[in-house]
């Protein structure tokens, strides 16, 4: 008797393998959007708390045009391979576990 | 303009457009026999061919013309536009990407039935499909008018009328196969128009002792004007773009092509990078236009401004140049949005519709395309232009309070029921409507009414979510009696050997 099958008869162990598959790629997920609302959703409030925010100057450019201009896409494309790597990771580790056992 | 000289670069390149379309559109038919390949090109488009078409498909006129405009117009607060169109797949990334793939299902309203085994919920989806498709359908036939009207002095129904017909010959002819190579061809011209002139108007501007913009202070907050209620509109307008990505009709019926939910992901995480990259540029027009054409921005015509920026640059030949390779950008990216939304709205139409009738799969798709374009073609020529990015801000809207809350409990949720869907999508849908039709009716937006009207996400999606929600745990003893076995076949790898019902 394997492990797959305990989630194909839908058994009290199946239910137990794919919770906990659910809950690790969803806490993946709400991690990921986490830092995103921290880092780039905070923007907004930065600048309406400190308005002095918007006389700063980086690199020639004002900071908002910098942020929002340039800095933000590497972030969101480094936010997204963080996560693709993860989440394959969770599915090789399911597929570990379920596969152990069928041997 | 009066059409003569100064059309000739526009008429060239809209022309060689128009020409590259089709040709590589019949070349496509060649892979394009099944029923299958018209709808999703049979589910075997390789991560990176898929994403430039995601790109291609997914940079419309409001991207390319519009950000530009915008940020001429109004400033930084405009970049949210571009960041939130990008952030929106990272978000559609790590919530649904290979869930949805896994689904196994064609479009939409294939999902909810599969997911909830009910009529009603496909029902209603397959009407909010076609709402929002058209919604944003319509700016995309005005936008081409307009741009034919500025690049060649061409009647406003010239535009509409020849997107229209290159959609429809493409659509028609090749479906999703062909399709999906026309659109990867269109993501990396459309790159290049943006690329090659703003390249070049920088060495400009850099030769120019690099002038600065005058009078900058408030135009370079990243914020909408109005104190507390320019927050809560800038804040609302994240939540649009970030949670309607996932949702919109032309973006999912594209993960369906992914061959698997792994290839579904990587697939996204390279459509980062390519939207990355292309929304560097659009803020330097706008920025350049700030110091060189300021006069676009008080005569109210800020969305030709990247039509127009290098011939004010620039005299001469090379101005001449720069200005055919954005006209011919801006034309693709009409067609090729255009070209997404009329397969998704026709995909539904013909599974919902004219597939009851006799008619066999292809036939019914071809008939189906030509209502999902003529419809909305003839619509735009009888109504007043909303402005390009305002429209499509709305239809993000839309689909954020509608298909995310879907999607968001349908993938992640087991208790979701037919009825607590309906209830959500109702709910979510009406009151999107009726915040669409007071921004419609108020020219004048001001005070918190109309900020609240005129960007309704913040409220419309926790409304449409909490309904959802409420009313599944009512109906609790509805739950599908599949839920189970759907969510294995979600959320599981394809290498397991599962029953995925």
């Amino acid at each position: 008797m394997g492990r797959t099958s305990d989630i194909d008869a839908g058994t009290r162990l199946g239910g137990v393998y794919m919770r906990s598959l659910l809950r690790e790629q969803l806490r993946l997920a709400i991690g990921v959007l986490i830092v995103l609302g921290l880092t780039i959703g905070l923007l907004p409030l930065a600048f309406y708390l400190a308005p002095g925010l918007s006389d700063v100057h980086l690199l020639g450019m004002p900071l908002g045009w910098l942020l929002l201009g340039v800095v933000v896409y590497p972030v969101l494309v480094a936010l997204g391979w963080v996560y693709v790597r993860r989440a394959e990771r969770n599915e090789r580790d399911f597929a570990e576990i379920l596969s152990e056992s069928d041997r | 303009m009066t059409p003569g000289l100064d059309a000739a670069p526009g008429i060239v390149a809209i022309t060689l457009v128009t020409i590259a379309t089709l040709a590589i559109g019949t070349w496509g038919l060649r892979f394009s026999r099944t029923t299958s390949d018209f709808f999703v090109a049979s589910r075997s488009v390789h991560p990176r061919l898929n994403a430039s078409a995601i790109g291609g498909e997914y940079l419309s006129a409001a991207s390319f013309l519009g950000v530009a405009g915008l940020v001429l117009l109004n400033g930084a607060d405009m970049l949210w536009y571009p960041v939130g169109w990008t952030a929106g797949y990272l978000v559609l990334l790590v919530l649904v990407a290979a869930p949805l793939r896994r689904s196994g299902a064609y479009t939409l309203p294939d999902f909810a039935e599969a997911r909830l085994g009910s009529r009603g919920v496909r029902a209603a989806c397959s009407v909010l499909v076609v709402a929002i498709g058209w919604l944003y359908l319509l700016p995309q036939f005005q936008g081409a008018g307009l741009t034919l009207r500025s690049a060649v002095g061409a009647p406003t129904w010239v535009g509409p009328v020849i997107v229209g017909v290159v959609v429809l010959a493409n659509v028609t002819s090749g479906g999703m196969r062909s399709i999906t190579f026309v659109q990867a061809f269109q993501y990396w011209l459309k790159l290049t128009a943006l690329l090659v002139p703003a390249a070049v108007l920088l060495v400009v501007w850099a030769g120019d002792s690099s002038p600065r913009p005058s009078g900058a202070g408030g135009w370079s907050v990243p914020l909408a004007s109005g104190g507390a209620s320019g927050l809560y509109v800038t804040y609302s307008l994240i939540i649009a773009t970030f949670l309607g990505t996932m949702a919109l009709p032309h973006v999912v019926v594209r993960f369906y092509t992914n061959p698997d939910g792994r290839a579904a992901r990587r697939t996204t995480l390279v459509v980062l990078v390519l939207l990355g990259l292309f929304y560097l540029l659009p803020p330097i027009y706008g920025a350049l236009g700030r110091i060189y054409a300021p006069e676009l921005a008080t005569s109210g015509r800020s969305d030709a401004l990247v039509l127009e920026l290098p011939r004010i640059m620039l005299d001469g030949l090379l101005g001449e140049v720069l200005t055919g390779m954005v006209t011919a950008g801006a034309f693709a990216a009409f067609l090729s949005t255009s070209s997404g939304l009329a397969i998704a709205v026709a995909g539904v139409l013909s599974q919902d519709v004219t597939g009851r009738s006799r008619l066999g799969g292809v036939a019914a798709f071809r008939l189906a395309a030509v209502v999902a374009v003529t419809v909305p073609c003839i619509v735009a020529l009888l109504v007043p232009n909303l402005g390009v990015a305002r429209a499509v801000g709305l239809a993000f809207a839309m689909a954020a309070a509608t298909f995310c809350p879907l999607l968001l409990l349908g993938i992640w949720w087991r208790r979701l029921t037919p009825a607590g869907a309906i209830a959500g999508l109702v709910v979510g849908g009406l009151s999107s409507a009726v915040a669409i039709a007071w921004t419609v009716n108020v020219s004048t937006p001001s005070g918190w009414v109309d900020a609240l009207m005129g960007q309704p996400a913040a409220w419309t999606v926790p409304l449409a979510l909490v309904t959802m929600v409420v009313g599944s745990l009512v109906t609790r003893s509805r739950v599908p009696t599949h839920a189970d076995r759907f969510l294995v076949r979600l959320h599981t790898p394809e290498t397991l050997e599962l029953d995925r019902g």
